[in-house]
């Protein structure tokens, strides 16, 4: 593959095009998520208590929400129709099991927010104000349903379970439904993902509300207040969250894609007490061992082990890659021998002798597609790196909520004021109009919004990057699960929606910034 | 439940929303004569505000066909989306642009201006029928492609190279993925129709929806221009439809063959879908009628006008769906092949597993909740039609 003349196959093209398309779309989808919440909380106020500051503060958020939400949309559709136009050998090998969150995505969640976000935006003088509360909610939770289930489609290509090969029809297929649905790499990744997408949002509201004091925009002074509170208690206790789901994801990684969890520590002789990188050279003791196993002094394999085979903790043996490739081989062979034998009408022992050996096979079936072991090793710098900047930001993100809630909390409390006779207790209001939130804070809550975005973004990197180079764990590398499509084809279409994509993002980021400025009016 | 009858309950699940969706192409159909139709600017805007309260249920609609075609026919997805790569990247490239359309043309920070925003808006209002209509044409006339599942298990593999086109199950027997299609006059000949149905219902949607007297008067002459090309093109297309051959298919051996009259055929045997398209047509010519009349021989006010989008709106789901089910069934390649006959994919050769059409058969229960609560929403918006005044008192307005 040479970068420089862009002498990309079919292959590679049909990956960086779905990249593009994913990366884009995540853009859009953390702030979905995140500003749904937080102004369904805000609707709620003006609800319950009838003022009309929280109706033109939600009204102003969902302004916001909507230039968001459009990109979101509209990067959204290329992803489930990428499916069948750039993987088409996928769509069919697990259309079977994969097609059904797709469709319960439609049918369940898209149909609530389109719904609902109509009535958000065009009800408030034409439906009650109950009703209109529930299309927040509703808008947002229809967002949060369809996250759902295309994370249960995600996680079971990292994770497959809950179906068997049919050598009849040359695909997998069903077995159970509750096994897909509610896998636990699927809990882990959702409460994950969603989780941190409400921090995106509460940077975003944070940063937003920030500027506004900074410029001393005495219209939007209160909203901007109490806009900070709100998004960062939501921040606070989704960063906390996210660092526990964090926990819980590396975990189930360990369990199931221990290749990824080895490419994102650049481990490549592993062992007991295993310390975690924080750079290369400086590590935390142990610290690897307990995030993977809950144990100081659990095992971790490393690349070259899990390449040359290892023996786990239950004393199973995880064969070495040539013997998986050997394996999955295996099972190719005999599927060809068990489909021609059925083809010429072969007797049933013959048959049944061929199913058995796929069978027996079938855990490493991918693998037999894999003509060198090292194709098995993901791109391990990307996953390292995409790693510390997930964690490293998370944590920032943990600090700056409490660090804001903290000058929040301060402004609020009865201090002793100097300037007047006999020290009466005063609150600290206002200080030039910022309430008591320091400048340094406000503009470290603005550059802090790309940084979410990274963080977010690195997260996906890690979790698409590692799980290389199968579409479906072990089951189907991308080389053979690609379209029929030539890569000309392909690039073009790449640099089409590169094109339009980056152009309407800097459509929607200029849109964004006028109606920040315009604020409230 | 038998497999047999999962199988024809989700082919008419799918035709459902293929013909729903044919409807709610009225968004399209209005955005592509909002210039004569709306007339200045702010009549423009009414229509745009209009169809901008409506698009993201077509959208919906679009993308849960999908995600319905991948769930209970994976090789119909697999094979036509893989295959007829231009079409269908074509048709999503013009959905992409009508989604931020509505919302950027005229927010202030939008640099390409609105006229940028609104001619995407007039491209997905005449490209989106066209090849929506195209691609379901093609289930009748069929497309160019080759299906055969044993490339996956093909020597490159067993030789341990990864290779590229020889592991594809489906391949495309031309270079044009897709754009073949359109070189088919009777493909261009549905296309054109769905066009200029989709302006109909168009029109008539917005005669329905918006408060406005110049834009319905307007609405009712402009009315004459989408239908009658489209009333020419469809009994055409109809007439020829069922004077063709079709790919019949024997459940016995699998084996598909050409059968004389095979559609009319169908329509014959399965009465009942006749009875639905009759109807439908009828219901579609009606709606026509009333729109361009004003008055009909059981109303004695502009009401008919106002409320013809409903017939005709149920006449286009009724005669789609019709057309679509006699696609599929009596024993009908829904997806034939030309360049390998054997390769046509019918329900039984394509679907999903009987446990997979089983699941989702439960799922799709939820579907009248699901309808229930976007014609309670539906009728909330609209029970005060759109107004001028409205649009500029409004707090969101696109």
């Amino acid at each position: 593959m040479n970068l420089l003349t862009l002498d990309l196959s079919a292959i590679d093209w049909a990956r960086a095009q779905f990249a593009l398309t994913a990366i884009y779309h995540w853009l859009f989808v953390p702030l979905t998520l995140g500003l749904g919440l937080i102004m369904s909380i805000m609707e709620t106020k003006y609800y319950r208590t009838g003022d009309a500051f929280w109706r033109k503060t939600t009204q102003f958020w969902q302004r916001l929400f909507g230039i968001n939400f459009a990109m979101g949309i509209a990067t959204g559709i290329i992803l489930e129709f990428e499916f069948g136009t750039n993987w088409s050998n996928y769509s069919w090998f697990v259309g079977d099991i994969f097609g059904a969150p797709l469709a319960i995505e439609g049918i369940v969640a898209f149909f609530m927010e389109s719904t609902f976000v109509a009535v958000m935006y065009f009800g408030w003088e034409k439906v009650s104000r109950s009703f209109h509360l529930a299309s927040t909610w509703l808008t947002w939770l229809g967002a949060t349903i369809s996250a759902w289930w295309i994370l249960v489609a995600n996680s079971w290509m990292q994770y497959p379970v809950g179906c068997e090969f049919n050598p009849d029809t040359m695909r997998n297929e069903m077995t159970s439904f509750a096994d897909v649905a509610l896998s636990p790499f699927a809990i882990d990744k959702f409460c994950h993902t969603a989780i941190s997408s409400w921090i995106v949002g509460a940077v975003f509201v944070v940063a937003v509300s920030g500027w506004y004091l900074l410029k001393r925009r005495e219209a939007e002074r209160e909203m901007a207040l109490k806009s900070i509170r709100i998004a960062a208690i939501v921040g606070l206790i989704a960063s906390v969250l996210a660092g526990a789901t964090g926990h819980k994801s590396a975990q189930t990684v360990a369990a199931v894609q221990p290749m990824k969890l080895a490419a994102m520590e650049a481990l490549y002789d592993g062992g007991t007490a295993q310390g975690l990188k924080i750079v290369e050279g400086i590590e935390v003791p142990y610290a690897l061992s307990f995030m993977a196993t809950n144990d100081f002094n659990g095992f971790v394999p490393g690349i070259n082990d899990i390449l040359k085979g290892y023996t786990r903790a239950d004393g199973t043996v995880e064969p070495s890659a040539q013997e998986k490739m050997e394996r999955g081989r295996a099972a190719l062979a005999s599927l060809a021998a068990y489909r021609k034998a059925k083809a010429e009408g072969a007797d049933d022992t013959t048959v049944n002798c061929q199913l058995s050996i796929i069978n027996s096979n079938m855990p490493y079936f991918g693998y037999g597609f894999i003509k060198d072991e090292a194709e098995l090793v993901p791109p391990v710098a990307v996953n390292f790196w995409a790693f510390r900047v997930m964690v490293g930001f998370g944590g920032l993100f943990i600090l700056f909520f409490a660090v804001i809630l903290f000058f929040d909390w301060r402004k609020k409390r009865p201090t002793p004021n100097p300037s007047r006779e006999g020290g009466e207790l005063l609150p600290i209001t206002g200080e030039v109009g910022r309430g008591a939130f320091p400048a340094w804070l406000l503009w470290l809550s603005i550059a802090l919004v790309p940084c979410a975005y990274i963080c977010s973004e690195s997260g996906w990197l890690v979790a698409e990057f590692g799980r290389q180079p199968w579409t479906i764990q072990d089951m189907l590398p991308v080389g053979a699960s690609v379209s029929d499509i030539g890569s000309s084809a392909v690039a073009t279409t790449f640099w089409l929606f590169l094109a339009l994509f980056t152009t309407m993002l800097a459509v929607e980021i200029n849109i964004m910034l006028k109606q920040i400025k315009r604020g409230t009016e | 439940m038998s497999y047999e009858f999962l199988q024809h309950y989700w082919c008419f699940v799918v035709a459902l929303l293929g013909a729903i969706l044919v409807f709610l192409l009225f968004v399209q159909g209005a955005n592509s004569v909002a210039g004569s139709l709306g007339y200045t600017e702010q009549g423009r805007r009414l229509i745009y505000n209009s169809t901008g309260r409506k698009w993201e249920f077509t959208f919906t609609t679009l993308v849960t066909f999908g995600g319905a075609f991948f769930a209970s026919y994976p090789l119909f997805y697999s094979t036509s989306f893989g295959g007829a790569y231009w079409l269908w990247m074509l048709i999503l490239f013009t959905f992409v642009l009508q989604a931020v359309s509505y919302e950027f043309q005229n927010k202030l920070g939008n640099f390409l201006g609105p006229k940028t925003f609104q001619f995407f808006l007039t491209l997905n209002g005449i490209l989106g029928p066209l090849l929506l209509g195209g691609a379901v044409a093609t289930f009748f006339e069929g497309s160019n492609f080759i299906v055969e599942k044993g490339n996956l298990i093909g020597l490159p593999s067993l030789t341990g190279g990864v290779g590229g086109g020889s592991l594809v199950i489906s391949h495309w027997a031309n270079a044009s993925h897709g754009l073949d299609a359109l070189l088919n006059p009777w493909v261009l000949v549905l296309g054109f129709a769905v066009v200029f149905l989709a302006r109909t219902l168009g029109i008539l949607y917005i005669m329905n929806n918006v408060d406005d007297e110049d834009i319905r008067s307007r609405g009712s002459v402009r009315l004459i221009g989408a239908a009658v090309p489209f009333v020419i093109l469809f009994v055409a297309y109809l007439v020829h439809l069922l004077l063709k051959d079709g790919y019949a298919y024997d459940p016995a051996t699998g084996v598909i063959f050409m059968e004389p009259y095979k559609y009319l055929h169908n329509l014959l045997d399965m009465w009942y879908l006749l009875v639905i398209l009759l109807i439908g047509v009828l219901l579609v010519l009606y709606g026509i009628y009333s729109g361009i009349r004003g008055k009909s021989v059981n109303c004695k006010s502009s009401n008919c006008q106002i409320r013809a989008i409903w017939p005709a709106g149920i006449g286009t789901v009724l005669t789609v769906l019709a057309l679509l089910l006699c696609s599929a069934w009596n024993n009908t390649a829904y997806y034939p092949s030309t360049a390998d006959l054997q390769s046509s994919l019918t329900m039984q050769n394509s679907c999903s597993s009987e446990f997979t059409l089983r699941t989702m058969f439960y799922v799709s229960l939820l579907v009248p909740f699901v309808l229930a609560y976007i014609i309670y929403a539906w009728r909330a918006i609209d029970r005060k039609k759109l107004t001028r005044e409205e649009l500029e008192s409004s707090s969101h307005t696109y």
